[in-house]
């Protein structure tokens, strides 16, 4: 028997059975797609500042409502798991991709009933994001108070 | 320029993320959970606050500015109000994306019907 199919070597013979991973193409892909939705954020950043007359910081709460609004209506008609394919990570790090977690978890279970259904499952993919949020920030949010109490700051 | 460097920055980041799914294998679910644990981080030493001012939506839309706003929001409680402050303030800057995610979540689920 050829050494290529002992047992030994299983990994490296699977490997170059694979599907080769487009590497550059799936980085332009992210690259574009997740610049594109930072742009339409800048835009309405710029346009909630200008129109209603808000600061940067002030003006971050309606971007990101507005951005999470179009992305929930997406992911409702099957539009954004489309772009998903596409654009791999370039959707998914977006705060866009966060709104798309909820709302595809909350569709899929929606014929489980509205509370055991939608209710429980909706933070089913999203939960992580906030679960290890809140953990690094009580964590890092402890070291800092401390060390603000010693150098008296 | 703003513009251009919310797009610039906004795709690099979404680029870093590509190149966690690709090269080291993870799944879209433990790049959201790195990133965020990333922003908080970077905010730990007050980096996120540059991206921020010299990117404007480039680092605000990714979701590592949601464990910048995370820390955020508790250090600035935890001036106000002591050690209880980080409790406190944990989601004062979060709860508009969180509420809105949930608010239409549930009504896009009421509305649309699963598809796939």
């Amino acid at each position: 028997m050829d050494s290529k199919f002992k047992k030994e070597n299983y990994t490296d013979t699977a490997k170059t059975y694979y599907p080769k991973v487009p590497y550059v193409r799936n980085c332009l892909k992210a690259f574009l797609v997740g610049g594109f939705i930072c742009l339409i954020g800048e835009l309405l950043t710029k346009f909630y500042m200008q129109v209603f007359d808000m600061s940067q910081q002030e003006a971050g709460t309606p971007t990101v409502t507005t951005l999470i609004l179009i992305s929930a209506i997406l992911t409702g008609l099957g539009v954004y798991d489309r772009i998903a394919q596409f654009a791999g990570a370039g959707s998914a790090v977006p705060v866009t991709g966060f709104a798309n977690a909820v709302t595809s978890a909350a569709l899929e279970y929606k014929s489980e009933g509205y509370v055991l259904g939608v209710g429980s499952n909706m933070f089913k993919l999203a939960g992580s994001v906030i679960v290890f949020g809140v953990t690094s920030a009580y964590i890092v949010g402890i070291i800092r108070y401390i060390f603000n109490q010693l150098i008296g700051g | 320029m703003d513009f251009f460097w919310a797009f610039v920055v906004g795709g690099l980041i979404c680029v870093l993320g590509q190149l966690l799914l690709d090269v080291a294998k993870l799944d879209a679910g433990h790049v959201m959970s790195t990133f965020v644990v990333l922003g908080c981080v970077l905010d730990g030493f007050d980096l996120y606050d540059n991206l921020l001012s010299f990117a404007g939506a480039g680092a605000s839309v990714p979701i590592t500015s949601f464990g910048h706003s995370l820390l955020h929001g508790a250090m600035e409680q935890a001036d106000k109000h002591g050690f209880w402050g980080i409790a406190l303030g944990m989601f004062q800057l979060t709860s508009a994306g969180i509420a809105a995610a949930i608010l239409f979540g549930f009504l896009v689920s009421v509305i649309f019907k699963p598809r796939g």
